[in-house]
């Protein structure tokens, strides 16, 4: 994990009191939340949690019913240019252009970000080189598989150097290799001083020492460090902390204390 | 962002419209063959059944080859408007709108340059009609092939942000065919592109009076006399008005409080 900003700098992403509903539905009750940089803050929630309508406001698409979010200080309400700027974001569905090869695509992204020339070139190459998707440059998206369509649009995402970097679902569909591989990528920027908030359902994404948001019905259940929250909880594994949290399976300690075995 | 940063991320919405143009041949070939189906098949046939009296701009009597080319380079604009409307509900459906509406921009400029860049893409189609018209010698005189840009453009964005508008209210793609039929064969008929409105009083009293209300009639004849140089300035006014509206109404409809993926979303599309 890398280190904390002092204590005057505004958290990289803040969520103060958020709340939204699809008509009578409603999807985020009162969520509040602080992302520090170099902190891998995994949002852990079942499907219809309510992850993907959360991303969905920080990045604009929706407007909250109540609350505020704030990216770097800056109010995505009020200020929703210099917020945005700070935000690099994956979402669950893939959102890249399949007709267009891997290079043009991030061209197009580096220029709705203002970068051009020699610096989109120089900075799309390292990131390339980094995900080791140098020789795919000249592919056409629909060419390459589900785990390199991921890669793409991380670097996507980094391109403009967010200092908040969101996944949602990033690794959906992925084989284990390239999960592995994607979950690897991104704890290493966040040990670089990226503030990450990775939205997932599956446990085995968090590792050890990552900070654990546990959202279920659109509020939030628990947030801690991975391991304080198996302790709280008295569970052996994440998987059964979380499963404890989200009503589908009792505690361990529930479970010992009613003589039922693991 | 810089206003360099401004004009690199318009650049960059040109780059990729033109690249989806490009990279769609059939798109390109359907652009262009249509209009040159009405000029050469529909119009021959109807050239002596049609008698085109002298009007403004025409100097002297036209064949009807010559009086259909403005209303089929607005044909052109207006299918290219449609298209770009079925390319935004296409990248709504596939992702790619969210990238362009998380751009750190006023949302009105993005707007905006998706417009102005399905114009410039329109400018092209225009320009390869007009050539294989000079080839079949359906010609105009030389400052008409310029005095049209300015026209085309305000044509172009005013077509192009009715396509927006009802890119805003489309949920699904499949609906798109359907909105289209009551669009774009209204909007076309219902206009001077065919024939000249006086043409159009001999047969009803109500249809001129739609077509003087239609957007479209006035787009025609705001090219039909920048062909000849000339400004028709109550087209210009009219279309003018037009497009501040259509494009103010697309600015209500892609707004986040209000935006489609809100529906969307709405619709079951949420799924964590």
């Amino acid at each position: 994990m890398g280190a904390h900003p002092p204590a005057s700098t505004p958290p990289a992403l803040s969520l103060e009191a958020l709340s939204f509903s699809y008509g009578d539905r409603f999807a985020l009750d009162g969520v509040c939340l602080d992302i520090e940089a170099g902190v891998f803050t995994a949002l852990l929630g079942p499907n219809g949690a309510g992850k993907t309508t959360l991303f969905s406001l920080i990045a604009r698409l929706f407007r909250p019913s109540a609350g505020r979010i704030r990216v770097g200080g800056h109010d995505l309400g009020s200020q929703p240019n210099r917020a945005l700027a700070r935000l690099g974001i994956v979402f669950q569905q893939p959102t890249l252009d399949l007709d267009l090869t891997v290079g043009q695509n991030l061209r197009y992204a580096a220029r709705l970000h203002g970068i051009a020339g020699g610096r989109a070139r120089a900075r799309i190459a390292a990131l390339l080189d980094r995900l080791e998707l140098g020789e795919r440059q000249r592919d056409k998206v629909r060419e390459l598989s589900g785990g390199l369509r991921r890669r793409v649009e991380l670097a996507r995402a980094l391109l403009h150097e967010p200092p908040v970097l969101l996944l949602d679902e990033a690794t959906v569909g992925l084989d284990v290799p390239s999960r592995t591989r994607i979950v690897d990528d991104v704890h290493a920027l966040a040990a670089r001083g990226v503030a990450v908030l990775w939205a997932t359902h599956l446990v085995d994404e968090v590792r050890a020492g990552d900070r654990v948001v546990v959202m279920h019905r659109g509020a939030i259940r628990a947030d801690a460090e991975c391991g304080a929250l198996m302790r709280q909880l008295n569970a052996p594994s994440l998987t059964e902390a979380f499963a404890a949290l989200i009503g589908a399976a009792p505690p361990a300690a529930a479970r010992a204390a009613a003589g039922v075995g693991p | 962002m810089s206003a360099i940063g401004w004009a690199i991320c318009f650049w960059g919405i040109l780059v990729r419209e033109v690249l989806r143009f490009v990279h769609q041949r059939e798109r390109f070939f359907a652009a262009l063959v249509r209009p040159l189906v009405w000029l050469l098949v529909f119009a021959a046939g109807f050239r002596a059944a049609l008698g085109i009296a002298i009007m403004p701009p025409y100097q002297t009597y036209i064949t009807y080859e010559v009086y259909i080319v403005p209303g089929l380079l607005g044909m052109i604009q207006l299918f290219n408007g449609m298209q770009s409307s079925l390319s935004m509900v296409y990248d709504r459906e596939m992702g790619s709108m969210k990238i362009l509406l998380m751009t750190p921009l006023p949302r009105w400029y993005l707007l905006a340059a998706k417009l102005a860049a399905g114009t410039v893409v329109s400018l092209l189609q225009v320009y390869a009609f007009l050539a294989v018209a000079w080839a079949f010698d359906i010609r105009f005189p030389l400052v008409g092939y310029l005095s049209i840009v300015p026209a085309l453009v305000l044509t172009g964005l005013m077509l192009g942000a009715v396509g927006l508008l009802l890119s805003s209210t489309i949920r699904q793609l499949e609906n798109f065919a359907g909105v289209m039929n009551f669009v774009i064969f209204p909007m076309f008929f219902l206009s001077s592109a065919l024939y000249p409105l006086w043409k159009l009083e001999e047969a009803s009293t109500i249809l001129p009076r739609i077509a003087t209300l239609n957007p479209f009639t006035h787009a025609v004849e705001l090219i039909r006399f920048a062909l000849y140089g000339e400004l028709n300035a109550p087209a210009l006014a009219v279309t003018s008005v037009a497009l501040a509206a259509f494009l103010a109404l697309s600015l209500v409809g892609y707004s986040p409080a209000r935006g489609l993926m809100h529906r969307r979303a709405a619709g079951g599309g949420d799924a964590g």
